[in-house]
């Protein structure tokens, strides 16, 4: 997007947000937030006092209730502007995901098979339990498994992500989401959810904020905040009754009159956080999207910020997932140099990740290389019959492949097995290796070593979780050496090895009854039960449709390290809530100072001994004082979207750091602002 | 001075030595198991049990606990007010009192219960020996029962582990009277007959001395004990503690003293014994602690300046309107700060006599909510709200949802420990207004200006706060004064109490939490710095107005000579 581009959409944004800001003003809509309600109330009864003293005159200056009337509006337009700003960016996303989803046909099939007839029905019409038939160049109608056949398909429309990914009946990648595309090869689909149900339209809901629940903590949180603003209803009615009672003993001066009353009531009420508790909430979600990750739940991304151990599957997350080549071991009487080398003939043509790591480990390691393909060479697939590959240059077969069916393809040819080759296949694959025997001709050369390859970083992002109070704890198919091994290499504090579905049940089952908050990563059908008992379970958008009607977070980049994203934003967002509420509190202090003397000044002259700001006119100094209550919303609500800074660190430490910041801050900010504001309107007064 | 900080030191060094012992005993009691006295105790309290019928192993939830407290008190302030209405018609009644009269009786009665102790009546003109001694001493000891008993069902609550019960209220009241403050109360009792308190039944004596003077009698020891050790602070004579029959020596001073705070102090460590983490327990009394050697510091300097009004008339040294001299600025300074922040309300010196900031300190005592050691169980229980809420905000500055002692702090949580701090705050401030605005609120003040504003701010601070002291300036003892601070003791005492108890019900559902490297520890310092901060603000934010136009404003005029 180039700069005007952007610069005309952040203006479009700002537009309907300053729009959806003044409708929000209906109090229908505030009463989700009674605090600004209760500012909204003040609004109008200095309002509705500032249009009688025009009309009847009033010992306290017009202009001063109307300047307090007209900042007090702009209190709750900038509360509302906060969370309808905060509302678009997922309202725009929205958008885009809603074209994907109209008009789509759908070839509903009369029974599961490519050969048998369908009739073309509006996708909106489809059930779940339906078959539909997906050719290429089809959107696919709606959420399903692949039962039959392979395709490639597009899912950028929800993703964001253009490369195709693969779709195949069976295995862990065959479920398929509504408004996606197929791009070669055809499939048969079974409709896995009704309309209105599918994941695009849970998607669309939580983006739009439509269905954005109040967490609990969210709930408490504004407990709190209504307390206090009840507190200070009474605070202001007592300040009343203690300036009648102070004229009475005094002898002179005037009774508070309500503008004051309702100006001191603003200013003590926790706005700056009511107003910007819903922005919070929401940015968290959509910087959560802007990962691409969905939280099918606001409270999952809260419980990640307490999330005590982490499940992850080895592969794809801890290992790349891809074997590479890390050693060449001879057999027989062979060398090393003679075992690369066949080695690297073997794979000259070979495109898998595996092939091009031997060529890059023979290149690397043995300095031996080819700058161009030898004239007649025949490439010899994989195939799952033969169980090789390899390639044929003249008359000299290079294969490789497992041991087995290495053994079987050299005793058919009346080659010969050296004797310490079974030694050498045993050791590998103890170590968690796998062996891929090399052969030339009928003679069995060596044996190339393929190994998981740990993920560059995982260990340094493990050792910050075990600092932030996280256990990692890997789960693998593997055989209990092989995962230790590797569990050692990656630095997780445990794991869980030849795990079936039940063991991993059982496992999160296990640490909850210790109390513990499990967080868990998962694609697979057999991941489903334990993603649906753990508190934060992220599936991958590439998983089964089981896995991610399981999970409560799904992760569209299938990426499983997007866990530890997850965790840092729920503890963000909490942090901000509590930074702003702490920030919010400590104004009040010196909103005291201002407020208290400029309001008694009449009756007790004394009492100017409070008025440490030395603002000199009460009237000024109240109106100050409310317009920094104001401006401090908007000041604050980048703060909010973006969320508060954070690093892993000790609890205690991350506590005082914020007090000192955010609770020191909040105390002297207001000092310095009021001053300020009051020195720039003096100039027009 | 130096004597004077040295008395403080040794007081609160002795202090600290007893609260583990005592401390550890209580959790004795309060877990049901043996203790050094249970040979002598034990068939009394079974006695107790089989005559009320009650099965000392049913386990409570927390609706039950809760209508079996507030039963108990209704039938307690049926008894006292009958009784109080009565009188004149029952024995051990020597100087012929009348009945209390119906808004009198109805003000002390719910006073006695609720551990107020606020006192309208005039002991040694208005109740009979009967009166004291079966009205109110006993209520004295039930409603200190209560408190504890209340705290109590709130450790069970943070300590038990996904559970429905609480205890048994009846077990709790019956073994705290028996175990913990009648024996402290027979040996206090004694300790002060042998100091000179009196303890009797005669008649009133007439002393010829220049002029005639009668000298009031009665059971005064008895009654002074309890007075002390359950925090309750109503005086057997209007003079309350400067009456030399209440608190004749230096050594009767300092142990009175002593006695209101043992109670609150020792019950931080029960229960840290009780949670299994006495580390939490120690962190909490040390926080009390620090707050009150903090403001009661304010209050020894204040009551030791002068007012220099009075130094330009060539007059010097301190200021000791209101002191009581026969135990110094020190001995009335450590009575006067440590009465009014436990929640006794005994006073040996007049704190309406203070210097502003003096009487000033006393109010902010009573109005931090009683957080500061507070009255026997209900100080903690405050603390324990107070607590949470600091928890709350703490837990969310690190990024998680917020634990204390490994139970999850929710919506539920929120609610009650905000009932139970911002109440008594609530009542105050619209009680005042109240009493500010109208004619029958305002024609109680003998003193007008700030003063008579403190004076009405303190009555309700008093109240509320179930204290008892009081800025004796006002007459209390009128119909409106009567009714609204029957409510405000009513409402300040009752509405916490019942949202402690459901806390402790909700809390002892829940699942523990062992503590990870990520959870915030709660018993070093950087969180106790915060929570002070919290108790500090909360109050601040409150009653910066009142307390602006009231004390600090007098101190203001009284310097510039107003």
């Amino acid at each position: 997007m180039s700069a005007k581009k952007s610069d005309l959409y952040s203006i479009e944004i700002f537009k309907t947000s300053l729009i959806n800001s003044l409708k929000k003003l209906n109090p229908k809509e505030l009463i989700s937030n009674p605090v600004m309600l209760s500012v909204e109330i003040g609004s109008i009864l200095t309002t509705l006092e500032f249009i009688r003293q025009i009309i009847f005159g009033s010992s306290i200056p017009i202009w001063f209730t109307g300047w307090v009337s007209i900042w007090l509006w702009f209190t709750v337009i900038f509360s509302n502007f906060a969370e309808a700003f905060s509302e678009s960016r997922g309202k725009a996303r929205a958008e885009s995901l809603k074209k994907s989803k109209t008009q789509i046909m759908a070839k509903k099939l009369e029974k599961a098979s490519f050969d048998s007839k369908f009739e073309v029905i509006p996708s909106t019409q489809l059930k779940k339990g339906d078959f539909i038939l997906v050719e290429q160049d089809d959107l696919i109608p709606g959420d399903g498994e692949v039962i039959s056949g392979a395709a490639l398909v597009n899912e950028s429309a929800v993703t964001g992500e253009s490369a195709p990914v693969v779709r195949e009946a069976g295995g862990d990648r065959s479920a398929v989401t509504g408004g996606t595309l197929v791009i070669s090869n055809n499939i048969i689909v079974k409709i896995t959810s009704n309309p209105g149900e599918t994941f695009l339209d849970r998607m669309i809901s939580m983006v739009e904020g439509a269905k954005r629940r109040k967490t609990p903590n969210e709930v408490a949180l504004e407990v709190l905040l209504i307390a206090l603003t009840l507190v200070f209803i009474f605070v202001v009615i007592n300040l009343k009754a203690l300036s009648i009672y102070s004229i009475n003993s005094s002898g002179h001066g005037s009774p508070i009159s309500l503008v004051i009353l309702v100006a001191l009531f603003v200013c003590l009420a926790p706005t700056t956080i009511a107003a910007l508790l819903p922005a919070i909430g929401i940015a968290g979600m959509d910087r959560l999207f802007r990962k691409n990750v969905v939280a099918l739940s606001g409270k999952a991304v809260e419980a990640a910020g307490d999330v005590n151990v982490l499940l992850l599957d080895k592969t794809g997350t801890i290992t790349l997932g891809n074997r590479q080549a890390v050693e060449f071991i001879p057999s027989g009487s062979h060398t090393k140099e003679e075992c690369a080398q066949i080695a690297l003939m073997s794979s000259l043509t070979d495109e898998t990740p595996e092939g091009r790591s031997i060529v890059v480990l023979a290149k690397e390691k043995y300095n031996l290389r080819f700058h161009e393909l030898p004239a007649n060479t025949e490439t010899i697939p994989f195939s799952a019959k033969t169980r090789m590959s390899g390639v044929n240059i003249d008359s000299h077969k290079y294969r490789k492949g497992s041991a087995d069916a290495i053994s079987e393809y050299i005793s058919q040819i009346g080659g010969k097995i050296p004797e310490n080759l079974e030694e050498i296949v045993m050791e590998i694959s103890k170590l968690g290796g796998t062996p891929l025997v090399v052969t030339y001709d009928n003679d069995i050369v060596g044996v190339i070593n393929l190994k998981d390859i740990l993920k560059t970083g995982i260990k340094e992002r493990f050792e910050q979780l075990r600092k932030m109070g996280i256990k990692t704890v890997m789960i693998t198919g593997d055989n209990p050496l092989t995962a230790a091994t590797i569990a050692a290499e990656a630095g997780v504090d445990d794991f869980l090895a030849q795990a079936k579905p039940e063991d991993k049940l059982r496992l999160v089952k296990e640490y909850q009854q210790q109390g513990l908050m499990v967080a868990m990563t998962g694609d697979g059908t057999n991941d489903a039960p334990a993603l649906a008992q753990a508190d934060v379970a992220v599936a991958m958008n590439t998983g089964t449709q089981a896995a991610r009607e399981a999970a409560n977070v799904i992760d569209l980049d299938s990426n499983p390290t997007k866990l530890l994203d997850i965790v840092d934003i729920g503890k963000q967002l909490l942090m901000t809530r509590g930074a702003l509420t702490t920030f919010s509190i400590s104004n009040d202090i010196a909103k005291y100072f201002v407020i208290i003397p400029a309001a008694v000044i009449s009756i007790y002259p004394q009492l100017n001994a409070l008025n440490i700001m030395q603002l000199a006119n009460p009237f000024l100094a109240i109106l100050s004082a409310v317009i920094f209550n104001a401006i401090v919303i908007p000041l604050l609500t980048p703060l909010a979207l973006r969320g508060v800074w954070y690093r892993p660190m000790k609890a205690e430490n991350l506590l005082i750091y914020n007090l000192l910041i955010y609770g020191g801050g909040g105390l002297i900010a207001p000092f310095i602002g009021i001053k300020l504001i009051y020195l720039a309107l003096s100039i027009f007064i | 001075m130096l004597l004077d900080i040295l008395q403080f030191l040794i007081f609160f060094a002795l202090l600290t030595l007893c609260v583990k012992p005592l401390g550890l005993y209580m959790t004795k009691v309060f877990q049901g198991e043996k203790t050094s006295i249970s040979k002598i105790i034990s068939p009394i309290e079974l006695l107790v049990y089989r005559l009320s019928f009650v099965d000392p192993d049913n386990q409570m939830e927390w609706k039950e606990y809760a209508i079996s407290m507030l039963l108990f008190n209704l039938m307690g302030f049926i008894f006292l007010f009958l009784l109080l209405l009565t009188q004149q018609l029952l024995p051990l009644n020597p100087e012929h009192f009348q009945g209390f009269s119906f808004d009198i009786a109805l003000n002390s009665a719910i006073s006695f219960i609720t551990n107020t102790n606020w006192q309208a009546y005039s002991g040694e003109s208005s109740a009979s020996y009967l009166t004291q001694m079966l009205g109110f001493a006993v209520q004295n000891f039930l409603s200190a029962a209560t408190g504890i008993a209340i705290l109590v069902a709130l450790i069970r609550g943070f300590a038990s582990r996904e559970s429905k019960v609480i205890g048994n209220f009846w077990v709790d009241i019956t073994r705290t009277t028996f175990y913990i403050l009648l024996p402290l109360s027979i040996i206090f009792a004694i300790f002060l007959i042998s100091q000179g308190v009196i303890q009797n039944f005669n008649n009133y004596q007439i002393v010829h001395f220049i002029s005639s003077q009668i000298i009031p009698m009665g059971p005064v020891a008895s009654q002074e004990a309890i007075k002390f050790i359950g925090t309750n602070g109503g005086g057997f004579f209007n003079a309350n503690s400067s009456h030399p029959y209440e608190n004749p020596t230096p050594l009767t001073n300092i142990l009175e003293t002593f006695m209101m705070i043992l109670i609150p102090a020792s019950l931080t460590y029960t229960f840290g014994r009780m949670q299994k983490n006495t580390k939490q327990g120690w962190a909490i009394y040390f926080t009390m602690l620090f707050l009150l050697i903090s403001f009661m510091g304010i209050q020894y300097w204040a009551n030791i300046s002068s007012n220099h009004i009075v130094s330009l008339l060539g007059i010097s040294g301190h200021y000791i309107e209101g002191q009581e001299i026969r135990f110094g600025v020190a001995g009335s300074t450590l009575f006067s700060s440590i009465t009014t922040a436990t929640g006794c309300g005994a006073v040996n010196a007049m704190l309406d006599s203070l210097l502003p900031i003096g009487s000033m300190i006393s109010m902010i005592f009573i109005l931090s909510g009683e957080a500061i050691f507070g009255g026997v169980g209900s100080g903690l229980y405050t603390m324990f709200a107070f607590i949470i809420i600091a928890v709350f905000v703490a837990g969310l500055m690190i990024g998680r949802t917020p634990e204390f002692l490994g139970k999850k702090i929710e919506v539920k949580e929120m609610w009650m420990s905000i009932i139970i701090v911002l109440t008594s705050g609530i009542l105050i401030l619209i009680f005042t207004s109240i009493a500010l605005t109208t004619k029958e609120g305002l024609s109680s003040i003998l003193n007008p200006g700030p003063h008579g504003l403190s004076e009405i701010l303190y009555a309700y601070a008093s109240t509320a706060n179930n204290n008892g002291s009081a800025l004796a300036g006002l007459n209390a003892n009128t119909l409106f004064y009567n009714i609204t601070t029957s409510i405000t003791m009513l409402v300040g005492r009752y509405v916490p109490a019942v949202a402690v108890i459901y806390m402790a019900g909700s809390l002892a559902g829940k699942k523990y939490i062992p503590p990870s490297v990520g959870t915030l520890p709660t018993n070093r310092v950087p969180f106790i710095i915060w929570l002070m901060l919290i108790i500090i603000i909360v109050g601040a934010l409150t009653f910066f107005s009142a307390l602006a136009l009231g004390p600090f404003l007098e101190n203001i005029l009284m310097q510039r000579g107003f």
